[in-house]
C-alpha cells in the first residue's frame, strides 16, 4: 500500500463536535488512504458514531477541517454524499420492500436507471448469492443476510469510500466472518473502508486502527505496532489498557 | 362520512315534550294529539304538576314542557284569549330556538284548524313566505356532506404524510436517505405525490358515496372541483410534512396534527357560519386553507359556481400552496446540527 500524500481520501484536522457542554469528539486529527481498511475503535459512547456521521455529512461539525474524497464537509456535503457509501448501525433498508425493490430504490436515488440499474442489481444479487430471495421481503431475511445486503446496497453506486458503522452488531460469528470477507474483497478492489466496531477481534483485520476514549483519539497505528507498543498479545489487551483511562459512562 | 352526516345534523327529530295538562278536556287532548302526530315530538307522560315535569327536564328525559292551564277549553269555547306556557331546556341554544319554532307552528296550525284566532301568543304579525335556494328542502345533510368530505380528505391526507417522515425517523431509514445525494425538493415531492393521489381518490370515492347514499348531485363542474382540491391538498399535505420534520416521534406528530386540525376545522365554517365570527377570526381564516376548500366545495357542489365565482379563493389557496410547499422543502434538513 502506497501511503503517499496523493492517496489521502479522508483528511480530518482538529475535528470537534459539541452538544451543549458535552464534547462528543475532541480535536480528532487523522488521514485515511486509498484502499485502506481503517478501523475506528472505542467503547459505547466514545464518539465513534458522531465522528462517522460528520464525515458522511449527516451532522454539522462544531469546528475543524474535514475533507472527504476531496470535498469539504461544510460546503460540499452533497458532493461527498455522491461519493460515499454508508451503512448505519441501525438497520436501514425498507423492511416492507423486497430485496429487489430495495436495490432498485436506492440505485435510483444514486442516479442509476434502465439497463445499467438492472445490470448492477443482478450483479449484486449474484455476488450475495441471493438469487432465490430477490422477491422476499427484507423483514423475513435473517439478520446476517440483511447486514450483507445493506452493505452491498450502500455500495451500489461503486463509491470510492464506504463507511460502516458497527456493521456486525448482533450478528453471529459465522455471519461476521462472511461479512469481513466482503470487506476484504471491497478493499482489494481499491475502495477505502472506514469501519467502526467494538469487537476487538475485528480490529485485527484492519490495516490501521484509531482508538477513541471519551471523544479523544488515544492511539493510531497498525494493529501489529499497537500490540508491540503496549506489549500485548491481542488487540483486546491493547484496548483494555487504553480504555481504563476513560471516565465517561454511556 | 355516513355516520357524521347523520350525527352532525341540526334538525330536531326527537323532541321529548312533557305535557302538563291541568285542563284535561277534549280540546286540550286534541292539542296534545297534534303534537303526538308530528314526527318531531314524543310525548312524555307526567303527573299533573309542573315540578314533576321539571324533574324530567333535569334528568334529561324531556326537552321541553308545555303547560296547559285548567281553563283552556273554557276560554276557547268563550272565544277568549288563551295562554299556553312553553318551558324549553336551553342548554343547547340552537336546539331551544328550534323547539320554540316547531312548537309555535304546531299550535298555530292547531288553532287554525279549530277555527279560532285568539291563541295570541303565537299569532304572526307579518306573514313571510320563504323560498330556499340551492337546497330547497332545507336538507341539512346536503349542507354537511360537502363539508365533511373536506375534513375527511384533509385528515387522511395530512395524517398520512405527517406520520410518514416521522416513521422513517423512528425506523432509521431516513438516515440512509439523508446520506445519499438526493435533492431536498426531490425528497419532499417523493413524499407528497403518493398521498396526493390517494387523497384525490378519496375525494372521488366520497363524492360517489354522497351521490349514492345522500343523493347529492354536483351542481358545478367536476374538473373545477378537483382542480381546486388538488391545489388545496398541496397545502394540507405540505402542512403534514412540515409537522413531521419538526417532530421526533409519532406521538408528538399526532398531538400537533390534532391541535392544528381541530383549530382549523372549528374556524373553517363546518358547523357555524364564518361571517358571524368576530373580526380577528375572519382575519385568521384568511390563512386557513380549510376555510377556502370548505367554501369552494359547497359553492361548486350545491350552487354550481364556476371559475369566476371562486377566483379569489383560487388565488389565495395557490399562494398558500406555494408558501407551505417552499416551507416544507426548507424545513427538511439532510444535515443536522
Amino acid at each position: 500500500m502506497a501511503n503517499s500524500k496523493n492517496d489521502i481520501v479522508i483528511e480530518v484536522k482538529d475535528l470537534v463536535k459539541r452538544f451543549g457542554s458535552f464534547v462528543a469528539d475532541d480535536h480528532l486529527t487523522f488521514n485515511v488512504y486509498k484502499g485502506e481498511i481503517f478501523g475506528f475503535l472505542g467503547a459505547n459512547g466514545a464518539g465513534k458514531t458522531t465522528a462517522i456521521r460528520m464525515l458522511c455529512g449527516l451532522l454539522q461539525p462544531t469546528s475543524g477541517d474535514v475533507k472527504v474524497a476531496g470535498f469539504d464537509a461544510y460546503t460540499q456535503s452533497n458532493l461527498i454524499k455522491a461519493n460515499i457509501g454508508y451503512m448505519s448501525q441501525k438497520f436501514s433498508l425498507y423492511n416492507d420492500l423486497s430485496v429487489w425493490e430495495n436495490i432498485r430504490f436506492f440505485g435510483g436515488i444514486y442516479g442509476l436507471w434502465g439497463k445499467e440499474l438492472k445490470y448492477r442489481a443482478d450483479e449484486l444479487i449474484n455476488n450475495l448469492q441471493m438469487n432465490d430471495s430477490r422477491d422476499v421481503l427484507i423483514s423475513s431475511l435473517p439478520l446476517g443476510w440483511r447486514q450483507r445486503l445493506s452493505f452491498a446496497v450502500s455500495m451500489i453506486h461503486k463509491p470510492p469510500i464506504v463507511f460502516l458503522d458497527e456493521p456486525t452488531g448482533g450478528v453471529d460469528p459465522i455471519a461476521r466472518r462472511q461479512f469481513w470477507e466482503m470487506i476484504n474483497e471491497v478493499a482489494a478492489s481499491g475502495t477505502t473502508v472506514f469501519v467502526t466496531t467494538h469487537y476487538m477481534d475485528e480490529a485485527e483485520y484492519c490495516h490501521r486502527v484509531a482508538i477513541l476514549v471519551d471523544g479523544k483519539m488515544v492511539a493510531l497505528n497498525t494493529p501489529a505496532n499497537l500490540k508491540k507498543e503496549y506489549s500485548a498479545s491481542s488487540m483486546n489487551e491493547v484496548f483494555i489498557s487504553l480504555a481504563r483511562q476513560g471516565q465517561r459512562v454511556e | 362520512m355516513l355516520i357524521l352526516a347523520n350525527a352532525a345534523t341540526q334538525e330536531m327529530k326527537n323532541i321529548n315534550l312533557a305535557v302538563v295538562d291541568f285542563d284535561n278536556s277534549k280540546t286540550s287532548r286534541e292539542l296534545i294529539n297534534a303534537f303526538g302526530n308530528s314526527p318531531f315530538y314524543t310525548i312524555i307522560p307526567v303527573k299533573q304538576s309542573v315540578n314533576s315535569a321539571m324533574d324530567k327536564v333535569h334528568n334529561s328525559q324531556a326537552d321541553a314542557i308545555l303547560v296547559i292551564e285548567d281553563d283552556f277549553e273554557e276560554k276557547i269555547v268563550k272565544s277568549e284569549k288563551v295562554d299556553l306556557q312553553l318551558l324549553v331546556n336551553a342548554i343547547n341554544g340552537t336546539a331551544a330556538s328550534l323547539i320554540n319554532g316547531y312548537t309555535s307552528s304546531i299550535v298555530t296550525g292547531y288553532s287554525a284548524k279549530i277555527g279560532i284566532q285568539n291563541v295570541e301568543q303565537f299569532k304572526p304579525a307579518i306573514a313571510t313566505k320563504v323560498r330556499h335556494w340551492y337546497n330547497p328542502e332545507l336538507n341539512y345533510k346536503l349542507y354537511m356532506v360537502p363539508g365533511i368530505l373536506v375534513i375527511l380528505v384533509t385528515v387522511v391526507g395530512m395524517f398520512l404524510t405527517a406520520l410518514n417522515i416521522v416513521r422513517e425517523k423512528e425506523l432509521g431509514t431516513i438516515e440512509q436517505i439523508n446520506v445519499t445525494p438526493i435533492k431536498r425538493y426531490q425528497f419532499i415531492l417523493g413524499k407528497l405525490i403518493p398521498f396526493w393521489i390517494i387523497a384525490l381518490f378519496e375525494l372521488a370515492f366520497g363524492l360517489l358515496i354522497a351521490r349514492l347514499v345522500f343523493n347529492l348531485t354536483i351542481a358545478g363542474s367536476i374538473p373545477l372541483l378537483f382542480g381546486f382540491a388538488s391545489i388545496y391538498l398541496l397545502v394540507a399535505l405540505s402542512g403534514g410534512l412540515i409537522l413531521s420534520t419538526t417532530a421526533d416521534n409519532q406521538q408528538q406528530v399526532m398531538f400537533m396534527s390534532y391541535f392544528f386540525m381541530i383549530l382549523f376545522i372549528l374556524m373553517s365554517g363546518l358547523f357555524t357560519s364564518t361571517e358571524s365570527m368576530p373580526q380577528w377570526a375572519q382575519l385568521f381564516n384568511k390563512i386557513n386553507p380549510l376555510y377556502y376548500f370548505m367554501d369552494v366545495n359547497r359553492m361548486v357542489i350545491l350552487k354550481g359556481s364556476n371559475f369566476a365565482d371562486i377566483k379569489v379563493q383560487f388565488v389565495f389557496i395557490s399562494i398558500l400552496a406555494l408558501l407551505t410547499l417552499t416551507w416544507a422543502v426548507l424545513r427538511y434538513r439532510k444535515t443536522s446540527n
